[in-house]
């Protein structure tokens, strides 16, 4: 059977993007930010996961607002880098794995989670700049990806408990698959940041790091926190956290069936700033 | 019976909610045609005609124009859909946003490398710093 070996945790600002395919990384603005990433880039050598459910928002690129998914599952066989308005990024097309992915989808809408099906979507630098920053910058991407989009662009956005339960029947979909795959599951966005208003550039470094401990040691806890926290504490962007609970959500520990001890933590990684956003990175391995 | 928007209170922010989505609309669907370069050409060459072919305020066309993010905000903009106007400017996201905030370029860069805008005092309309 699939099983879930960890989730991986990171922003997904799209000026690392730029940062990396300009060949910045060694710039001294940047150079802190990617050697938070060095451990990951190794660890996944040695996991070598088989797929990557990867959770992140489209930010304006796929969807318009002509349509407004709250939760959309990729179930197409391959999905392009997309042109955000400044050239599509120079790095790989993503390889989905469409049976798995329909597979997901089937369980989590019988189990009362009413998902999108998307068989055609670019992909933007929320699922783009976290495949770079983990896996490096390489000719293919190491293994299939399912694009998992969640509306974090219009209010009123899903709910971090929401989030939270959608991860544990995401899990349960997951572990129910014959195929005995390695499956990583990661949550993206964030952490603090604030792109708009007179407000814009909010960071909050304390609020960041106490949500990093409770996403570690109190999910349950964490998932009880309501938007307004998100938006007044770590800014209207910071909201993208809430996706964070998905991936924490299909962790063996907070779930009763095959219920595992707490989660190994591997890689804990926080630096300000990225433009105009503070990066955090997370590393936890099931057991 | 009114609708729950806890957030109105949060000093220089607006969410974009619903309401705001219904009324920007038309501007923030402009502001995706220019994920298309024969679109931003277009735009370019003539802005107010490229304007006028959308169903957008008087306002709106007036706050694009004059690149006044915070006002194409209040009037239903979305700072992801109003990116692409900085794009087809050649400006980068931490220019928008600081543009957004009163402070020069530079002050803003500053200002991030220090570590960003505190919350204290910025949590609550009228708070006291």
């Amino acid at each position: 059977m699939a099983r879930i070996s960890a989730s991986v945790f990171t922003s997904h600002v799209p000026a690392i993007g730029a940062a990396l395919d300009l060949g910045k990384t060694g710039e001294d603005y940047w150079k802190p930010v990617f050697a938070g990433y060095d451990f990951a880039k190794q660890w996944e050598k040695e996991q070598k996961p088989d797929v990557v459910f990867l959770v992140f928002n489209d930010h304006a690129t796929a969807f318009s607002l002509d349509m407004i998914p709250t939760f959309a599952i990729g179930t197409a066989a391959e999905y392009q880098p997309a042109d955000e308005g400044w050239g599509p990024r120079p790095v790989p097309k993503v390889i989905g794995h469409p049976k798995l992915a329909a597979h997901i989808a089937q369980s989590v809408i019988q189990d009362d989670f009413d998902l999108t099906i998307v068989n055609k979507m670019d992909v933007d630098h929320g699922l783009t700049v976290p495949l770079s920053l983990v896996f490096g910058q390489v000719d293919a991407w190491p293994c299939p990806v399912i694009p998992f989009a969640v509306n974090v662009v219009q209010y009123p956005v899903p709910s971090g408990r929401r989030c939270f339960m959608l991860g544990k029947a995401i899990r349960k979909a997951i572990e129910s698959y014959d195929e005995p795959l390695n499956v990583q599951i990661w949550g993206t966005g964030g952490m603090s940041h604030q792109l708009q208003g007179p407000r814009a550039g909010l960071i909050n470094r304390e609020w960041d790091n106490a949500f990093l401990d409770k996403l570690i040691n109190d999910p349950e806890g964490l998932s009880k926190v309501p938007h307004i926290d998100y938006v007044r504490e770590a800014g209207s962007e910071g909201i993208e956290l809430v996706m964070w609970l998905i991936a924490r959500g299909a962790m063996s520990d907070v779930n009763e069936t095959k219920k595992g001890n707490a989660p190994t933590v591997r890689h804990r990684f926080y630096h300000v700033p990225a433009s105009n956003t503070a990066v955090g990175h997370v590393i936890l391995e099931n057991n | 019976m009114s609708l729950d928007k806890p957030y109105t209170d949060v000093p220089g922010t607006t969410i974009f909610d619903a309401d705001m989505s219904r009324m920007g609309y038309h501007l923030n669907q402009f502001c995706m045609s220019l994920m298309k370069a024969e679109n931003r050409a277009r735009f370019k060459a003539n802005e107010r005609a490229y304007l006028d072919e959308w169903p957008m305020t008087e306002e709106q066309k007036q706050a694009v124009l004059d690149r006044d993010l915070n006002r194409c905000i209040s009037l239903g903009g979305n700072i992801y859909f109003l990116a692409k106007i900085g794009a087809t400017d050649g400006k980068s996201f931490q220019q928008m946003a600081g543009s957004m905030t009163g402070m020069t370029e530079e002050q803003y860069r500053d200002m991030m490398v220090k570590g960003g805008r505190s919350v204290e005092g910025n949590r609550y309309t009228g708070e006291k710093k």
